[in-house]
């Protein structure tokens, strides 16, 4: 039997000092017992014959010295089975939606080990989100994390819904299951995300977790473990695509800096904890296929960059482990465009592997490159005709500037409901490439243009 | 030394303190019920501090350490090549049968076979005298890759017995006069170096086949190279690039806390492609390291050390080894992580202090050798550095160059055009350059060199007209530098890109970059010679020929085509008026 404590010493912050106990193991979920009967869940962070310090998730509001503790003997697990799906629960999953607890078929150690990479199939089915942008010049496949890099203020949360709805791998009616992890988002945004789910009918294949807020900081340290293990278990053990959702990843590590404030540990880069790049990669890494498993998770994290630096940490430590980022752009968002993605500085490292025949279609590298190139190149002319005029510019200039104008309208702006198919992405393409001169399509090969360019097509 | 058994006093993460322990620093212990593998890090009155390889949740106070008496060691013989390993070598496909998918605990695999049978062919008979480092025998590892048996560092002997047959690494395969039985397996504790004779000096290049760094910045056989970089612009690319093509005989691919997606990658690739050398599967050659950012950061932090210490024992051999790190920045990562645990005074943004010297130490295991056997052997390192938000004057980026011989300097606005391999032509340099020069001229051509420089100086002056160019637009410049302008695009656009993932262009032999280079220096010559004659730029810009050498590197029998374009630039400019 596991015994009561009531030998708290300390409480500091989020952290419980007990003393006196037996020996405690690392990690252990712990339950205490406020005066008045309140439960609380915590865990240990460090263990010794002397004193066991515990962090509570849901705040330590209402401890006292009279508070008892009990070492449950067991790591933190998520009860699941296959009700969970449809189900809202709290970031520490509780039920959140009025329902029953989850009766659990399994319980799994939400710590989730790593997977061996010798285990690992190659990333390489295409999705199709239905969004140019991603579609057309920066691939997502299955298994990959794609995160969304963002600013305060802009649409994200709309891209991700649209992602989210209209995600499916080619040929394949069966759209993805969706875990959708919440941190420290304001109820507004969370009602924005469940209307949106309920509307289109996508809860029936959700699972959402919801940390708000107003939901204790220390929480959302568990919100994406136990939306993870709850990922795997969808995926690995019944076999489900499924897609990973989780805003906004700047507020979880957010509570990292925090608890690793009140552990007073000596503080990295901007006062984020050194161990932050291993605790987002274990978070990140559980993105992927396993071979012999017909399930996958991809991941879709999205994180605002604090003053829209994209060298702070959160997401420079993401990136680093990230397959790719997709930017969010003020620029564009001001411009009245959306979705506000700058393909320049946005890209998918596993895009390769899902294009091309057999994928998506032959002249879909090409393509992409030729869009890419020119309006990368547009958009430097933009900054030159602000210095010395769009008279000084040559012809061939003009037309890459007027393509770069083109192709934000038409290509990169689309509405919040439109899923375009793969092929018409990349006919809009092939449509803005024919405004310029053949000879100024370096990048594709003559037989491509000859099977594509609207111009050849017209004639069949 | 007795080996005996302590207790867990404290856990916090991956570091353990335990009591009643006699055994010395670096020694490996089992911690915990499980037997967790560790390693002694500290030692403090009473207490020591132990690094754990694995997750240690669960583990309790009270529970046993066991000690072993012997440091973290690599396990060295056949059935090292091919294999695919954790940072503490355990073979990854060993773990995905003992344990399935997902990593597990408490798990001991052996780095090595010590089943598997060899057949063992003794070059060495009764009553030799043999030395430290000296052959015994052979085994046929690979088809075309024969390993050594050697005598381990500071043994020697007479020889009483010697067998030959098929035996596994375990079983002796030779008797000295004092009574050593010798296996052909070698334990060697991977903090420390296998020994040489003599270094060498680094004359030779290591030809790699990128254009950018054979052409510019060249590595020497033996010398170090760092490569940082933003993310994304290019490291991990570069590195299985590296080691796909490069004139080497052996690849040690460590993956330090980076992606679990690329291991895969890299797995799935290596069986398939042929080493262009051999015309045998690059696996064939390889050893890969892949303890990935979620697995256990004392584990990363002892993969580049057994990971550098297989390299040693394949270049004792004689054989030329690369060893790739990515990302020598998570290692130092690891390093801040498990000494800020320890509660040690931190150096430079919370890294240890020791930082610069564990860097310098690892970097020191390179270079070109003559082994204790009398042959010659390399290591070359490459390893990447990830300096937080792209910033190269950050500690680890900044100690890694004050060590290495070459700095591959990747440059996010290169990356941000596509233009790959993003190394930044102005930043980089090549400490080895001067003493490689004489190979070039040897081997390749008289004009290497002098090529080189020409190229270089015209990138150099178009970046002061690009200065320039943005503030006033191209069409303000005169002539001849508009001229320059365009043979630099050439330059940039037709020879230092290169693409990782053309099938031809991804591999460029030496004879290759130098014939595309001489061609676009002609071009130069015929352009200013027709400026001189009085024909306007615009006119020599149009020339057809200079759009055709842009395929050319694209094709992998150039020469015909090359020629073609050379004939036909050379009468464009003659008729041009
Ligand atoms: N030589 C190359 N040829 C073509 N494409 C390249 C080349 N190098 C890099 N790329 C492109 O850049 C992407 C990122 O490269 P890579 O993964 O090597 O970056 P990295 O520097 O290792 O980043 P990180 O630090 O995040 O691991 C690749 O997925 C690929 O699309
Ligand atoms: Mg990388």
């Amino acid at each position: 039997m596991t015994k009561e404590y009531k030998t708290i010493n300390e409480i500091k912050g989020p952290l419980l000092f007990v003393e006196k106990t037996e020996p405690i193991g690392f990690n252990e979920l712990v339950e205490i017992r406020t005066e008045t009967g309140e439960l609380k869940r915590g865990q240990v962070l460090d263990t010794s014959n002397e004193v066991v310090v515990v962090q509570v998730f849901e705040g330590t509001g209402g401890l006292g010295k009279e508070s008892t503790v009990k070492f449950t003997g067991d790591v933190i697990k998520m009860p699941l089975s296959p009700d969970i799906i449809g189900r809202v629960l709290s970031g520490s999953g509780q039920p959140r939606d009025g329902g029953p607890p989850i009766v659990p078929d399994v319980s799994k150690d939400i710590s989730g080990a790593a997977i061996n990479p010798a285990a690992r199939e190659k990333p390489r089915a295409f999705i199709q989100t239905g969004i140019s942008t991603i579609d057309g010049t920066n691939t997502l496949v299955r298994g990959q994390k794609l995160p969304i890099f963002s600013g305060a203020g802009l649409p994200h949360n709309d891209v991700a819904l649209q992602i989210a709805r209209q995600a499916k791998a080619l040929g394949e009616a069966e759209s993805f299951a969706v875990v959708f992890c919440a941190m420290g988002i304001t109820n507004e945004e969370a009602q924005h995300f469940m209307a949106d789910f309920e509307r289109t009918g996508a809860l029936e294949r959700a699972v959402v977790f919801l940390n708000l807020a107003d939901d204790p900081a220390v929480e959302r340290l568990l919100t994406p473990q136990l939306g993870l293990t709850t990922a795997e278990y969808l995926a690995f053990d019944l076999d489900m695509h499924v897609l990973v959702i989780y805003t906004d990843m700047t507020n979880y590590c957010e509570a990292m800096r925090q608890m690793g404030a009140a552990r007073e540990e000596v503080p990295g880069r901007r006062g984020y904890p050194g161990y932050m790049y291993t605790t987002l990669a274990i978070q990140y890494e559980r993105a992927g296929i396993i071979t012999g498993k017909k399930g996958s998770i991809t991941q879709f994290p999205i994180l605002t960059m604090p003053g829209d630096d994209i060298t702070h940490p959160i997401p420079d430590l993401s990136g680093y482990i990230t397959e790719g980022q997709l930017i969010v752009s003020r620029e564009l968002h001001r411009k009245g465009i959306y979705p506000p993605i700058d393909i320049r500085p946005s890209l998918s490292r596993l895009m390769n592997s899902g294009i091309g025949a057999g994928h998506t279609r032959e002249d879909h590298r090409a393509v992409s490159d030729q869009l890419y190139a020119y309006y990368a190149e547009g958009c430097d002319l933009r900054g030159l005709v602000a210095i010395v005029g769009k008279e000084a510019l040559s012809e061939r200039d003009r037309l890459v500037l007027e393509f770069a104008d083109a192709f934000e309208r038409k290509f990169v702006n689309q509405g919040r409901d439109e899923d375009r198919s793969i092929f018409d992405t990349l006919d809009i393409g092939w449509n803005l490439l024919s405004a310029l001169p053949e000879t100024m399509l370096t990048r594709i090969d003559d037989h491509l243009i000859k099977k594509y360019h609207p111009r050849y097509r017209k004639k069949e | 030394m007795e080996v005996g058994t302590g207790k867990v006093h404290r856990v916090a993460g991956p570091v353990v303190q335990a009591t009643g322990l006699k055994s010395h620093m670096y020694d490996l212990v089992l911690v915990g019920e499980e037997g967790l593998m560790s390693e002694i890090i500290g030692i403090a009155g009473d207490k020591h501090v132990i690094q754990v390889y694995e997750d240690t949740a669960g583990v309790k106070p009270g529970e046993p350490v066991k000690e072993t008496g012997a440091p973290l060691v690599a396990q060295l013989g056949p059935g090292i090549l091919t294999s695919i390993y954790d940072g503490i070598q355990r073979p990854l496909p060993k773990l995905v049968e003992a344990s399935g998918n997902f990593i597990s605990r408490g798990l001991f695999v052996d780095g090595i076979d010590h089943k598997k049978k060899w057949e063992f062919t003794p070059v060495v008979k009764k009553g030799d005298k043999v030395e430290p480092g000296q052959t015994l025998g052979t085994v046929q590892e690979q088809l075309l890759i024969k390993h050594k048996i050697m005598m381990p560092p500071g043994k020697r002997g007479t020889v009483k017995e010697i067998h030959s047959g098929n035996f596994t690494v375990e079983d002796t395969i030779c008797v000295l006069e004092d009574g050593t039985e010798l296996p052909m397996i070698q334990y060697w504790p991977v903090r420390r170096a296998r020994p040489s004779r003599a270094k060498q000096a680094p004359t030779i290049p290591l030809r790699t086949g990128q254009r950018v760094i054979d052409g510019f910045f060249s590595l020497a056989k033996g010398g170090t190279a760092a490569i940082p970089g933003g993310f994304g612009t290019g490291k991990t690319v570069m590195q299985q690039t590296l080691s796909k093509w490069s004139d080497v005989d052996i690849v040690v691919y460590v993956g330090c806390g980076e992606r679990g997606n690329e291991m895969a990658d890299l797995l799935h690739e290596f069986p398939e492609l042929v080493d262009p050398r051999t015309n045998r599967p690059l696996m064939e050659r390889s050893i890969v390291y892949a303890n990935t950012s979620n697995m256990p950061v004392a584990a990363r932090e002892a993969s580049i050390y057994t990971g550098i210490t297989t390299a040693e024992y394949y270049r004792d051999m004689g054989f030329d080894v690369m060893m790739t790190a990515d990302s020598t920045s998570r290692w130092a990562e690891a390093m801040r992580e498990l000494s800020s645990r320890l509660e040690e005074m931190p150096g430079e943004e919370g890294y240890p202090a020791y930082l610069g010297a564990r860097l310098a130490d690892f970097y020191e295991r390179s270079g070109r050798v003559t082994t204790l056997e009398g042959t010659e052997g390399s290591i070359s390192i490459v390893g990447a550095v990830s300096p937080p938000g792209g910033d190269f004057t950050e500690p680890v980026t900044q100690n890694t160059l004050r060590i290495t011989k070459v700095f591959w300097a990747l440059d996010s606005k290169l990356t941000q055009r596509r233009h790959f391999p993003s190394i930044n032509w102005l930043d980089s340099y090549s400490l080895y350059d001067l003493t490689l020069e004489p190979w070039f001229v040897e081997n390749v051509s008289p004009d290497w060199n002098k090529n080189k420089r020409r190229a270089m100086e015209i990138l150099q002056e178009n970046a002061e007209l690009e200065e320039i160019v943005m503030l006033v637009g191209s069409d303000a410049l005169p002539e001849d530098q508009q001229l320059t302008l365009e043979v630099a695009r050439m330059i940039i656009n037709f020879w230092l890109a290169q693409s990782a993932f053309h099938p031809v262009d991804t591999f460029c032999p030496y004879k290759k970059q130098f014939d595309l280079l001489k061609a676009i220096l002609s071009f130069r010559d015929h352009a200013f010679e027709a400026l001189a004659r009085g024909i306007p730029t615009d006119v020599i810009l149009k020339t057809p020929s200079k759009d055709a050498l842009a395929k050319v590197r694209l094709l992998e029998d150039y020469e015909p085509e090359l020629n073609k374009v050379l004939a036909q630039m050379e009468s464009e400019f003659k008729t041009m008026s």
